[in-house]
C-alpha cells in the first residue's frame, strides 16, 4: 500500500463525504441540520484542497466560510421560526419548474465542460513547488506582483460594498434615545459627582 | 483636547493596570478565612445560643414554673405545664419545651427568669436529624445545663458586673 | 504493511497522546490554580481541604462531574445537543498539533501554521452556537448569540494582529516565527517590543476569544445564568469546561510563541547556559500568561455587550490595521532585526 494509493483513498473518502453532505443540504427537513451539512461540505472540500497541496486556499475556506460566513448564516436560520408544513406546500406545484431549471443548468454545465475539454490544457507542474517555496508564499508573491491591479480592484470593490452596507443600515433617527458607549467610557468621576467643600455647620447668625 | 488626552490615556490602559496592581497587592495579604472546624472565631460571653436549664449546686433544679419566660417569649417558642411535685408538693414544671425553629434567640427568657434557670449558652453548633427533634424537652435542657454548667457559670460571672 | 502502520499510525497516535494527556492534566491543575489565585486575590484561601493544600480538588471535581447524570432538556435536539460539546473540544485540542515546544519539538511542522490556528479557533464557535440552539432554552440561545458575535468580531482583531507578526517574521510557520525572534539581545529581540500595541490587542482578543472574564458575556452568570451551557450537566458540561481551559492554555502558549520568543531565553546568548533556549522557558512564559487570565478575572467587572462590540470594532481593528502598515515600514526600513 503506497502513499499514493492512500492519498487516492483519502480523496475518494472526502469527495464522497462532500457529495453526500451537499445532497443533505437540500434534502434535510431541519434547516439548521441543512446549514450544518453545508459546513461539512465546505470542510470536506477544504480537505480535498489540502490533499492537492493548496493549503492556503483550504484554510482560507475554513476561516472565511466555515468560521465566519456560515456562523452568521446559521445564526439567521436559528432565529427564523420556519413553518415546515407551509414550506412544503408548493413542492409538487413547482416541481416541474424546478426540474426544468435543474435540467437546463445541467446541460449548460456539461456543455461548458465539453467545450473546455476540446482544447485540452494539461496542467503545468506545480509553480509553487517549481519555485521551491510554500504554496502560501507563492500565492502571496503572485498576488502582489503579477495580479496586483486585479487584487487591489477586488479589495476596493469589497471596501465599497462594506461602506455601502454601513451607510445603508446605519441611520440615526433624531427621536430615538441611544447610548453611546464611547461617551460612556470617557466619563470621569468629575463629570458625575461634584465634591463641595464646606464647613460642617452653618455659620452662626450674629446675635445683634 | 480633553477628548484626545482621555483617548490616549485609555489607550495606555492606566486604569486597568491600577486595578490589577490592587488585586496583586491583595493576593499577598494575610487571608481572612477561618478554617472553621479547626479554628473558631472568638465569641462574646454574652453570645446567645442553645438554651439550657440550670440547677443549684445541691442538684435542685432552679426553675419554679413561674412562666415569665413563656409570657415574654416574642416568638411563642416556649411551652410550660406545671404541677405540684409529688415528693414535697413544690411547684415545678412537668413540661418545658422550646421549639428551636420558632426561637429567635432574643434572650428575653433569660432576662425575665427570676432564678436564673433558663439561660442561653454559647453553643451554636448543633443540628437535628429527625423531624420533631427541633423541640427540646425539659430533660434535654437540664442535661445541657448539667454538662456545660461550668461554662455557663463562667460566662455569667464575667458579665455580672454590668447587671 | 506493518511498517507503514507503525510509522503512519502508531507513532503519530503516541505523539498525539504525549501532547493531549499533559494538556488535560494541565487543565485539571489549572482549574485548581485558578481557584487558588482568585481566592488569594479575594483574600480567601481557595480550596485547601482535599489532599495536601487542596491539590486533589480538581480530580475530585472531575470525578463528581463524570458520575453525574447528563440531563437532556425537553424538546432539545438530541443529536446536536451531544454534538456541540465535541465540536467545542475537537478544535481546542486539534490546535495543539502545530504548537512548537522547542526547536523541532512539534507534532506537525506545517507551513501555514498560523492560518491553521486561526481556522481552528474559528471552528470552535460552532460548539457554542449549537449548544445554545440545541438546548431549547432562552438563556442558552442568548448566550450563543452573544458568543458568536463576540468571537467573530475578536477573531478579526486577532487575525490582524497575527498579520503584523507574519509581516515581521516573513513566515506562517510557527517554528520559523520563533527563529525570527532569536537575536543577541535576548528579550529585546522578541516581537513584543516592535509590536507592543498589537501584542496587547492580541492578548485581550485572546481573552475575549476564549469567553473569559471580563468578556464572559456568553456565560454571564448574573444575567443569563450560565449562557450557552446552562442546560448541560455531568460529563457533557465537563467537556465544555475542558475545551474552555484547553483554549486558555493554548492562547497562553501562542502569546509566548508569537510575541515572546517561544522557547528562547530572555537573556542574551552571550551569558552562557542561562542564555540558551529551552522548553522550560516556554512553559514559564505560558504560565505567566495563563496567570494573567486569572488576574483579569479577579480584577475586572464584566463588560457590557455593546461596549465589547465597540472595543473590538472601533478600537482594536483600526489600531491593528494601522500597525500592519507600521510593521511593514519597520520591516522595509530595516528597523527590526529578524533572526539575529
Amino acid at each position: 500500500m503506497s502513499a499514493q494509493l492512500l492519498q487516492l483513498i483519502c480523496f475518494y473518502a472526502f469527495a464522497a463525504v462532500a457529495g453526500i453532505s451537499a445532497l443533505m443540504v437540500i434534502t434535510l427537513r431541519n434547516s439548521v441540520h441543512a446549514v450544518l451539512s453545508l459546513v461539512l461540505t465546505f470542510f470536506s472540500v477544504a480537505c480535498i484542497w489540502l490533499l492537492a497541496q493548496a493549503e492556503f486556499l483550504a484554510i482560507a475556506l475554513i476561516v472565511v466560510y466555515v468560521g465566519a460566513v456560515m456562523v452568521l448564516f446559521l445564526f439567521v436560520v436559528m432565529m427564523l421560526d420556519i413553518n415546515l408544513e407551509r414550506m412544503r406546500e408548493g413542492f409538487i406545484k413547482f416541481l416541474p419548474v424546478g426540474i426544468v431549471v435543474a435540467a437546463v443548468m445541467l446541460v449548460e454545465m456539461l456543455a461548458l465542460i465539453g467545450v473546455r475539454a476540446m482544447h485540452v490544457m494539461t496542467m503545468g507542474p506545480d509553480p509553487a513547488a517549481a519555485a521551491g517555496m510554500s504554496n502560501t508564499a507563492w500565492l502571496g508573491q503572485a498576488l502582489y506582483t503579477r495580479f496586483l491591479l486585479p487584487f487591489e480592484i477586488a479589495a476596493l470593490i469589497l471596501t465599497v460594498g462594506l461602506i455601502a452596507a454601513v451607510v445603508l443600515t446605519l441611520r440615526h433617527k433624531p427621536l430615538t434615545r441611544r447610548q453611546n458607549p464611547g461617551d460612556q467610557v470617557r466619563v470621569s468621576n468629575r463629570d458625575r459627582v461634584r465634591v463641595v467643600k464646606m464647613a460642617a455647620e452653618r455659620p452662626q447668625e450674629s446675635e445683634s | 483636547m480633553s477628548r484626545i488626552t482621555s483617548y490616549f490615556k485609555s489607550l495606555l490602559l492606566i486604569e486597568m493596570f491600577k486595578g490589577m496592581g490592587l488585586t496583586l497587592r491583595y493576593m499577598f495579604k494575610p487571608k481572612y478565612t477561618m478554617r472553621f472546624p479547626m479554628e473558631h472565631i472568638p465569641k462574646s460571653n454574652r453570645f446567645r445560643g442553645l438554651h439550657a436549664l440550670r440547677r443549684y449546686a445541691n442538684g435542685e433544679e432552679r426553675c419554679i414554673a413561674c412562666k415569665l419566660c413563656e409570657a415574654v417569649c416574642p416568638a411563642l417558642a416556649i411551652t410550660i405545664d406545671s404541677a405540684p411535685r409529688e415528693s414535697d408538693g413544690q411547684r415545678r414544671t412537668t413540661r418545658y419545651d422550646i421549639d428551636l425553629f420558632k426561637c429567635i434567640y432574643c434572650g428575653f427568657c433569660e432576662e425575665s427568669c427570676p432564678v436564673d434557670s433558663i439561660v442561653e449558652t454559647s453553643i451554636h453548633e448543633y443540628h437535628f436529624e429527625q423531624r420533631g427533634e427541633n423541640v427540646v424537652t425539659k430533660q434535654q435542657l437540664l442535661a445541657i445545663g448539667d454538662r456545660y454548667e461550668q461554662d455557663i457559670a463562667a460566662d455569667r460571672a464575667q458579665d455580672a458586673a454590668y447587671r | 504493511m506493518a511498517d507503514l502502520l507503525f510509522h503512519e499510525v502508531l507513532i503519530p497516535v503516541l505523539l498525539i497522546l504525549a501532547i493531549m494527556l499533559p494538556v488535560v492534566l494541565t487543565v485539571a491543575m489549572f482549574v485548581y490554580w485558578e481557584r487558588k489565585v482568585i481566592g488569594w486575590m479575594h483574600v480567601r484561601m481557595g480550596p485547601n481541604k482535599i489532599g495536601p493544600l487542596g491539590l486533589f480538588q480538581a480530580f475530585a471535581d472531575v470525578v463528581k462531574l463524570l458520575i453525574k447524570e447528563v440531563v437532556i432538556p425537553t424538546n432539545a435536539n438530541k443529536f446536536l445537543f451531544f454534538l456541540a460539546p465535541l465540536l467545542a473540544l475537537i478544535p481546542a485540542l486539534a490546535a495543539w498539533a502545530v504548537v512548537p515546544f522547542g526547536q523541532g519539538l512539534v507534532l506537525a511542522n506545517v507551513n501555514a501554521g498560523v492560518l491553521y490556528l486561526l481556522a481552528m479557533s474559528s471552528v470552535g464557535v460552532y460548539g457554542i452556537i449549537l449548544a445554545g440552539w440545541a438546548s431549547n432554552s432562552r438563556y442558552a440561545l442568548l448566550g450563543a448569540m452573544r458568543s458568536a458575535a463576540q468571537v467573530i468580531s475578536y477573531e478579526l482583531a486577532m487575525g490582524m494582529s497575527l498579520v503584523c507578526v507574519l509581516v515581521l517574521a516573513g513566515s506562517l510557520n510557527l517554528t520559523a516565527i520563533v527563529d525570527a525572534q532569536a537575536g543577541p539581545k535576548g528579550i529585546f529581540d522578541w516581537f513584543w517590543l516592535p509590536l507592543l500595541p498589537v501584542f496587547v490587542i492580541y492578548w485581550i482578543s485572546g481573552v475575549a476569544e476564549t469567553n473569559r472574564a471580563p468578556f464572559d458575556v456568553a456565560e454571564g452568570e448574573s444575567e443569563i445564568v450560565a449562557g450557552f451551557h446552562v442546560e448541560y450537566s455531568g460529563s457533557a458540561f465537563a467537556i465544555f469546561f475542558l475545551a474552555e481551559y484547553a483554549n486558555m492554555i493554548l492562547i497562553s502558549f501562542l502569546a509566548a510563541v508569537l510575541f515572546m520568543g517561544g522557547w528562547l531565553s530572555p537573556f542574551p546568548v552571550s551569558w552562557g547556559w542561562i542564555g540558551h533556549g529551552s522548553i522550560l522557558w516556554l512553559f514559564a512564559k505560558a504560565f505567566i500568561f495563563s496567570f494573567f487570565f486569572l488576574w483579569f478575572r479577579a480584577t475586572f467587572p464584566r463588560y457590557r455587550y455593546d461596549q465589547i462590540m465597540r472595543l473590538g470594532w472601533k478600537v482594536f481593528i483600526p489600531i491593528t490595521i494601522v500597525w500592519v502598515l507600521v510593521a511593514g515600514c519597520m520591516k522595509y526600513l530595516g528597523w527590526v532585526t529578524i533572526g539575529g
